[in-house]
């Protein structure tokens, strides 16, 4: 702002006739020994005691008459850089510049700010409820356990609406599931209590009809909503449900302590928002936590079992998923152990055309028949022979590949039969390291009403290993060069490195082969499981049972 | 390791004593003999060693031996795997054995153990995974090479407190970057450990991960401490925002275009040596592994955009290849060949000419790179 030298400046000692007099903003002129010499008609009405003779520290607010004292005390630029000083008066926040006049008088040009502040409080308002309502989006979104998401909304409220904050979820049975707010963090807890207790609370629970915040009486708040180490007393406590899609989500209870100053209307509405994101992203949780658990139910009898050592044999097996988001697929493997050292264990692997779920139900399918046909398993043709049947007869059009395999201890030696069913023939490593196939050959299962199959009967010496393994092995492409199949051959020579090692060894050391050879690119399912009988002439050397005992 | 060669003492003292039933239990593991192996941990915890350092001081040293006898060509890869597939196994008893005595709700809450997708190494992480049971946490061991979106289903049917994300093949990294970006976007923190992560963690740190530890008993403490693992506040975090010097691509390509690279290299080495086109079949396939492992290294450096990280790789790599009385001249040929292939990469560039000098004074023109049957440069 400039201001012309000569005449418009000058004060004329009155207050009145100056050309300032009818000025848009408050203009105050100030003689040297700190006197007011004039103010015009805006001025008056913000500063009232600021009339000519009046002394400038008694007429104005502390913040101008400071500026003026320092800018009198500087002898020589009007303002420095930096802010103009400014401040309240009059109700209206003002910003001061000052100009010189001539004799020394100092003239303070007084703009109204009032708008331009309101709009800056309103928009750095509204920025961080933008930036909050984006980490509560994010951080929410993250998560789709049930726990967490209540954790995290707790977490959220305490930093930025209230002091405190209790997320009550629907009741499991009698209890009501609550995460409480703490200063350590989040806590959670189920409490046996009504929530007619709380004023709102049931209908919030029951998620509909909808039901609005509910603001309560503090005084009437149950111990079992405050939170632990809470230091209150709560000066002002509202509930919100949390709106869940479908279903209800909870009711989140904020407290704000004596002395904080209480919700306003923005707040109020602010918190709603904040409301509507946790409570879509709890029932999304708790649709996701639901789901999961009935797929984990189904799919628990698809999963490949556990093997260990049965009876003096080892037992071992891998499998990977062709998808990586998949859990089962169409290979699959199955023990039945035996019921005495004298019995054999049967062991079956195999491989269902296709991928993914529908494949493993069929596995599934075929592993509940095999368990039925046990007591057959001493004629692996015949086994075979009524499980085709069964297939073919059945609504699905898949095939499968498979091979049956049964093992039992002689002394120290491992006496297998082992039938294959159109499935690459297992791989027997001898102690020398030289690698044979079996001679089993059959036709595939599920396709023809008859099949044929030969059932190959094998010894292994201590330290020796059988390997069923599925195509997905030897098919899978990748390597150094990329696109080249791992192949048989490749097989064949990692297991000459096999002899004497452990079932758990062979396996992990094919399916590293497999893994690396492939490196991340898409391969089908693979299974592998190796037979082994234990090279050292302990039996169930650690078994977590015994110490081990000596069988020869 | 230490070697104890205290026969005097009487058989319980040397059974408390950490460096004998190390001893035994190295001999048993490179024996194979699973037996003497579970006598030497359990006579070890029958005089009075407790299950932690059992796990930490007896077992973990002897794996780690595992690993550089294998390295120094003193073992072969069947006996590494034996020893450790008895090393597991006797963990497991142990953990039977012991457990019950676990401190009842000592510990903090539910944690899971798993190790970064392709990594193979289990029982590193095995066995933080028995200390932190042992310690009273509720412990999900998710085992070898676990893919990310199976941790991420997994982190949010069990909502854990931490994930413990173990690796430690450094070409696994990008694959931990996406596994910790996923589980702290699933609002999980992690605490990274592993060889892969560097000796002092650095990687762990490049990488985001909330924590790191360099042992397993570190990594139980940090889990443990005052201090609770949380995740940090990352808005709008997006993997690239840790590592900006990928915005030049160059991972992106040579890490798409690795097996051309490697056929190139191939052959580029024929040319300059006809010797290697009578090579057998076997020999090429670890000869294009060998490469295959050097561009392997060479992208995971310009992931983490860390020289240190390949030239380590090289000068490891001539030593393996010493101890298996392969020359490790073999090694410039393949450098330069890749050298010459990647002239418009700057970044790949200068690592190649790094690794070139630390590969140092053995200036002799190689006669032909060659590639030994029996075993290679190769961690595994």
């Amino acid at each position: 702002m400039t201001i012309s030298e000569d005449s418009s400046a000058r004060p004329r000692g009155t207050g009145t006739g100056a050309a300032w007099d009818d000025a848009p903003c408050a203009v105050v002129a100030v003689d040297p020994s700190g006197v007011v010499v004039g103010a015009n008609t805006v001025a008056t009405g913000l500063l009232p005691q600021a009339v000519p003779g009046a002394r400038l520290e008694e007429a104005v607010p502390h913040w101008l008459a400071d500026a003026h004292r320092r800018l009198t005390a500087s002898p020589s630029p009007l303002s420095g850089p930096g802010e103009p000083p400014g401040g309240e008066a009059g109700g209206r926040i003002l910003r001061a510049h000052p100009a010189r006049g001539g004799n020394g008088v100092v003239v303070w040009w007084l703009l109204d700010d009032t708008e331009l502040r309101l709009a800056e409080d309103a928009l750095r308002g509204e920025r961080e409820r933008t930036a909050f309502l984006a980490e509560v989006s994010e951080t929410l979104s993250g998560t789709l356990n049930v726990e967490r998401c209540m954790e995290a909304t707790v977490r959220l409220a305490v930093r930025h609406l209230a002091d405190a904050a209790v997320l009550i979820a629907p009741a499991a049975g009698r209890r009501l599931p609550v995460t409480y707010s703490a200063p350590d963090g989040p806590v959670h807890g189920t409490v046996e209590a009504d929530p007619e207790t709380v004023p709102g609370l049931s209908e919030a629970l029951q998620g509909f009809p909808p039901a609005p915040s509910r603001w309560i009486d503090p005084a009437l708040l149950p111990d079992w909503v405050v939170p632990p180490r809470f230091d209150g007393p709560a000066g002002s406590v509202v509930v919100t449900p949390l709106p869940g899609h479908g279903v209800p989500a909870g009711a989140l209870v904020l407290l704000r302590r004596t002395g904080h100053t209480a919700f306003s209307r923005s707040e109020e509405i602010f918190a709603r928002l904040f409301a509507a994101r946790a409570g879509a992203a709890l029932s999304a949780a708790r649709l996701y936590a639901e789901q999961a658990a009935i797929t984990e139910t189904l799919m628990r009898e698809l999963f490949p079992p556990k093997l260990r050592r049965v009876h003096g044999v080892e037992f071992a097996g891998g499998y990977r998923a062709s998808e990586l988001k998949e859990w089962v697929g169409g290979d699959f493997y199955d023990l039945h152990p035996a019921a005495g050292p004298d019995e054999e264990s049967l062991i079956v692997l195999g491989d269902v055309c296709g991928k993914g779920l529908e494949a493993a139900v069929l596995t599934g399918k075929i592993r509940n028949t095999l368990h039925a046909l046990l007591p057959m398993a001493d004629d692996h043709p015949r086994m075979l022979g009524l499980l085709n049947g069964a297939l073919v007869s059945s609504h699905h059009t898949r095939f499968a590949t498979l091979v049956l395999a049964s093992a039992a201890r002689v002394e120290n030696h491992i006496r297998l039969r082992l039938t294959s069913a159109g499935h690459p023939p297992p791989l027997i490593v001898r102690a020398d390291g030289k690698v044979e196939e079996a001679d089993t050959r059959g036709s595939l299962i599920g396709v023809l009403p008859r099949i044929r199959a030969r059932t190959a009967t094998v010894e292994l010496a201590p330290g020796e290993t059988c390997l069923l393994y599925t195509d997905g092995i030897t098919e899978a492409r990748g390597g150094p060069l990329g696109g080249e199949m791992f192949g048989e051959r490749r097989l064949k020579d990692a297991l000459g490195e096999c002899a004497a090692m452990p079932a758990e060894a062979v396996v992990e050391r094919v399916q590293m082969l497999a893994g690396q050879w492939v490196a991340g690119r898409s391969h089908d399912d693979m299974a592998v499981v190796a037979i082994t009988a234990p090279r050292t002439v302990h039996l169930s050397a650690v078994d977590g049972h015994t110490r081990g005992r000596y069988t020869a | 390791m230490t070697i104890h060669t205290d026969h005097a003492s009487t058989a319980a003292d040397s059974a408390a004593d950490p460096c004998a039933a190390r001893e035994r239990l190295w001999d048993a593991v490179r024996e194979g003999d699973e037996y003497a192996a579970s006598e030497a941990v359990f006579a070890a915890l029958d005089a009075g060693t407790e299950p932690e350092a059992v796990l930490l001081d007896v077992i973990a040293p002897v794996q780690r031996k595992v690993g550089t006898e294998w390295a120094a060509d003193r073992i072969t890869v069947a006996q590494e795997h034996a020893a450790t597939a008895i090393n597991d196994r006797i963990i497991a008893a142990l953990a039977h054995r012991v457990r019950g005595a676990a401190r009842p709700g000592a510990g903090a809450g539910r944690v899971t153990v798993a190790c970064v997708d392709g990594e193979w190494h289990a029982l590193p992480a095995r066995l933080l995974a028995e200390v932190l049971s042992l310690r009273g946490w509720q412990v999900d061991f998710l085992g070898a090479q676990v893919p990310v979106p199976h941790l991420i289903a997994h982190l949010h049917r069990t909502g854990p407190c931490a994930v413990a994300l173990s690796s430690s093949i450094p070409t696994r990294l990008p694959t931990a970057h996406a596994a910790i970006t996923a589980c702290q976007a699933a609002g999980t923190p992690v605490l990274a450990g592993g060889a892969a992560f560097g000796p002092d963690g650095r990687y762990a740190r490049l990488l985001g991960a909330d924590a790191w530890a360099p042992d397993a008993r570190a990594a139980a403490d940090r889990l443990g401490g005052e201090a609770p693992l949380l995740p940090g506040p990352r808005s709008a975090h997006h993997p690239v925002d840790d590592l900006p010097h990928l915005a030049d691509q160059e991972y992106t390509m040579i890490s798409r275009t690795a097996p051309r690279l490697v056929g190139e290299t191939m052959a580029g080495l024929e040319e300059r040596f006809p010797a290697m086109r009578e090579y057998t079949e076997r020999q090429r396939q670890h000869t294009a592994e060998d490469i295959a492992h050097i561009v392997d290294f060479l992208s995971t450096a310009l992931y983490v955009d860390d020289e240190e990280l390949f030239t380590g790789f090289i000068t490891w790599t001539a030593q393996i290849l010493t101890a298996r009385k392969v020359p490790a001249h073999s090694l410039r040929p393949a450098l330069d060949l890749l050298a010459g292939r990647l002239k418009d990469f700057p970044r790949a560039t200068r690592l190649l000419e790094q690794a070139h000098r630390a590969l140092g004074a053995c200036t002799a023109p190689a006669p032909a790179p060659t590639s030994d049957t029996t075993g290679h440069g190769k961690p595994e």
